[in-house]
């Protein structure tokens, strides 16, 4: 079977959760044997894994019809693409973009981030979907999130093969419900003409078809996993004297800061021998360093400022809870992370990772009191440690990506 | 002729209510009136008081000849006396019958005959006390909490003068032998067990309504047993009648019809105490490693488990030498209640059975919480630098301490009375 799959981010070169979550899909799913991936993603670097898939870059991909030499080519995209690939693909323009702007090979150039012109990337991308729709061989589409829905669905008109959609987020996480007519109109038709619609967790499927309107038996769940980390032994904990709590994360609405705040202010008032953590920069970091000033719990509290990646599995690592109060979470992969080198989550029940984890605790984001409770049990009870940390790194451990890919396999077999 | 004993389990909790961190130290009650209000209440008129007019009725009715047993905790006469003292009134009057027998168990249906032999001596006192001052006659056959026994259990039962002991049908200790006898403990033959039918028992209690089970087909059942299996017991939770299976299921007609069709058998029915003293034991068996009646396994994994567990009765029982010299009440009673096994028991991963919490994790702050505030009230009473003995030797001599002066200031007198004379002789 072969499968042609639309992404927008592919590790390394990542900015969210998607290219982690499009990486392991995809990771896990070619265990199968006899499942061929294409990836199409706006703007390879040249250095992503390609040992078990195929990727393909739009910004090589023409669209419009240019004369070139092969070794000029060769010279021009030679890094991320074979030049015989790109006059192959050349042949599958079948339509007029000359009102797009292209270059001087007929591509164009996607910036492959979130740019201010993301609506024209959107539909540019579109335009390349067609041409690999016309000339290449697939028998599935596979959409991941709304940047993409448009190209999949032009691909499944062209070429008449079933699309799926993959749900990491809606704009209703995104947005708190102040949505973005223009996006929920993309997420909309894409939702619309799909064949099956995957979500991350149930909190997504429900939003999808209680405000997107979908036919629940359209919808199906497929939880994400983790990766498992080879070097989780690498990351160890310097014994010191106060415990450390930690949040790691966007500091803004969605992620709730300040419930950690009051939640820290609490478990201060009981005890003196904990240090909080927020890791992370965002719109509300200025107004969290107020609020902790204000609470008085300064020297307590401490910001570090953006962190990324060994940094932030070292951060989980020295950490003796890890705590995620997201007031609306499709997902969240980042508690099963704290997981795998060890540390105790604490997670909010509206986040969709709370619906596979037993052995995290969970609360609501707003029950501060109940925060507080479980960080400080945990700091305070050596058993409940220890138990949240070995019960909690086996679970991990056995949430695997090859089995969320059995379940996408047998989707994909059930719409053609 | 095959004798059936009937015997019942009550036992309901005291629930903690929320309890967070920040109240340690500062409020010193810890229960959910609410809910446990709620909770007796269902029992009661679900369960209890119709359970217990069937079978007064079926004695009545059977001209005495049906007998069950009863076993009920401390902690839930408590509540009975508190919230549902008619229900203590209908037990009074099936104990003027003469056909109930009541048994005696831990106070605080707590796990302390596994983990604290002082404290499970003080409980079963206790209970005793109890049972005797409300239906008249001390118990002699004991059904320990969960039904948890060993060889060291036994050995504790008898020395408190139990002459029957209640175990449950455990394969890896009975083997190939058939629980339909009587047996005795591996190495006092004068302590009886009796072994509950593990498979007639929880057709009743929990698959009555599924198996469409009648009276007829039941005491059928229990003819067609091998000749020699004479003793057939069925226990199980009050609330089988009535709750688990609730009365449209026809539990209650069941029960009414058992009486009539076992007679057609020339089967009767007999209590604990009397089937020990009127068998002989069938041989001894040896359980070293204790045993309960829950799951597969039937050993003491729901309760100590795991982690979680087995710090909170580490935790709680560390202390139980001191608690016992405390003389402060509510600090006593208090005690009782946190033993209970329930509050472990919703601390399992894999067999929260009845609990109120969300998860384990959950089940364990809150008791830590309420732990940690009675841990510290038991450190006011008496300074915890002063270890045990030392302590114990002080509390004598402080007590005591007003017989020692009647005792120095008498021979003070006579001293002095001896001086005077003296000197008077002198003179």
């Amino acid at each position: 079977m072969k499968a042609l799959m639309f992404g927008w981010e592919f590790p390394p070169h990542i900015l969210g959760g998607l290219g982690t979550a499009s990486y392991g899909l995809t990771k896990g799913m070619a265990m199968q044997d006899d499942l061929e991936i294409t990836f199409v993603i706006p703007k390879p670097h040249g250095d992503e894994d390609q040992s078990f898939l195929k990727i393909v870059g739009a910004c090589n991909v023409p669209i419009v019809w240019k004369e070139n030499e092969w070794n000029y080519v060769n010279q021009r995209i030679g890094l991320t693409m074979h030049p015989d690939e790109y006059f192959w693909l050349r042949n599958g323009i079948k339509y007029d973009y000359n009102r797009i702007y292209t270059n001087d090979l007929g591509c164009v150039d996607f910036s492959g981030r979130y740019p201010d012109n993301l609506i024209e990337e959107i539909s540019n991308y579109e335009a390349v979907a067609s041409v690999l729709a016309h000339q290449m061989d697939f028998d599935i589409i596979h959409s991941h999130d709304w940047l993409t829905f448009p190209a999949g669905v032009f691909a499944k008109q062209i070429s008449g093969k079933p699309l799926v959609i993959h749900v990491h987020a809606t704009d209703f996480d995104r947005s708190r419900g102040q949505v973005n007519p223009i996006v929920y109109g993309i997420e909309k038709r894409g939702m619309d003409a799909a064949d099956h619609i995957m979500t991350v967790s149930d909190l997504t499927r429900k939003i999808v078809i209680e405000k997107y309107h979908q036919d629940p038996r359209k919808v199906t769940t497929v939880h994400n996993a983790v990766d498992p980390l080879p070097d989780a032994d690498s990351f160890t904990k310097t014994p010191r004297k106060d415990k450390v709590v930690t949040f790691l994360g966007r500091i803004t609405m969605q992620k709730g800061p300040e419930y950690f705040v009051e939640a820290a202010y609490r478990v201060l008032q009981k005890t003196k021998d904990v240090r909080f953590v927020m890791a992370g920069s965002g719109d509300m970091m200025n107004a969290m360093i107020d609020l902790v000033a204000k609470r008085n719990i300064a020297d307590r509290f401490h910001f570090t400022g953006f962190l990324k990646g060994r940094q932030v599995h070292e951060m989980l690592a020295e950490s003796d809870v890890y705590i995620m109060p997201s007031v609306s979470e499709p997902f969240g992969i980042s508690p099963l992370e704290a997981m795998q080198v060890g540390t105790p989550s604490i997670i909010s029940k509206q986040s969709g990772c709370a619906e596979i984890l037993t052995h995290a605790i969970k609360t609501d984001y707003w029950d501060i009191d109940a925060m507080a409770d479980a960080i400080y049990a945990i700091v305070k009870n050596p058993a409940m440690h220890k138990s949240l940390q070995e019960l909690g790194r086996d679970e991990v451990n056995n949430i695997r990506w090859q089995d969320a890919g059995l379940k996408v396999r047998g989707i994909y077999e059930s719409v053609m | 002729m095959r004798n059936i004993c009937f015997y019942f389990q009550i036992h309901l909790p005291y629930r903690l209510k929320r309890y967070r961190f920040i109240e340690i130290g500062q409020d010193h009650y810890y229960y959910d009136d609410f809910q446990i209000e709620e909770r007796i209440k269902a029992y009661v008129e679900q369960s209890l008081l119709p359970a217990n007019r069937t079978i007064a009725e079926m004695i009545r009715s059977s001209n005495g000849k049906f007998r069950c047993a009863f076993t009920i905790s401390g902690v839930t006469l408590d509540q009975l006396e508190h919230y549902a003292p008619e229900v203590i009134d209908s037990f009074k009057d099936l104990a003027k019958t003469g056909c109930v027998e009541f048994m005696a168990e831990p106070y605080a249906h707590s796990l302390s005959s596994v983990f604290d032999a002082t404290e499970f001596e003080r409980q079963l006192k206790l209970h005793a006390d109890k049972i005797e001052t409300l239906f008249g006659k001390r118990p002699s056959s004991l059904f320990n909490a969960e039904l948890i026994y060993s060889d060291e259990i036994g050995e504790i039962a008898l020395k408190m003068g139990f002459k029957t002991m209640l175990i449950d049908e455990a394969k890896h200790i009975l083997g190939w032998k058939s629980p339909n006898y009587v047996y005795s403990h591996s190495y006092l033959p004068k302590l009886k067990l009796l072994v509950r039918n593990h498979k007639l028992s929880d057709d009743i209690a929990f698959r009555f309504s599924s198996l469409s089970l009648t009276a007829e087909n039941f005491i059928r059942w229990i003819a067609s047993l091998p000749e020699g299996d004479n003793v057939i017991n069925l226990g199980m939770g009050y609330e089988a009648l009535g709750i688990t299976q609730p009365a449209y299921t026809g539990i209650f007609e069941f029960l009414k019809a058992i009486p009539y069709h076992a007679m057609e058998h020339q089967m009767s029915f007999m209590l604990p105490s009397e089937l020990s003293k009127k068998n002989e034991s069938a041989g001894p068996l040896s359980v070293p490693f204790p045993i309960s009646w829950v799951g597969n396994d039937k050993d003491l994994t729901p309760w100590t488990g795991n982690d979680l567990q087995n710090e909170a009765i580490a935790k709680l029982y560390a202390v139980g030498e001191r608690v016992r010299m405390c003389t402060d009440k509510p600090l006593l009673r208090d005690w009782l209640i946190l033993q209970s096994t329930d509050h472990f028991r919703y601390m399992s991963h894999k067999d929260a059975w009845g609990t109120n919490y969300e998860s384990a994790y959950d089940a364990f702050m809150n008791y830590m919480n309420v732990l940690a505030d009675f841990l510290e009230r038991v450190d006011a009473q008496y300074p915890t630098t002063i270890d045990n003995e030392e302590l114990n030797e002080l509390l004598k001599t402080i007590n005591h301490q007003e017989a020692e002066i009647e005792l120095l200031e008498n021979e003070l007198k006579k001293i002095r009375a001896r001086k005077a004379k003296v000197e008077d002789s002198k003179k």
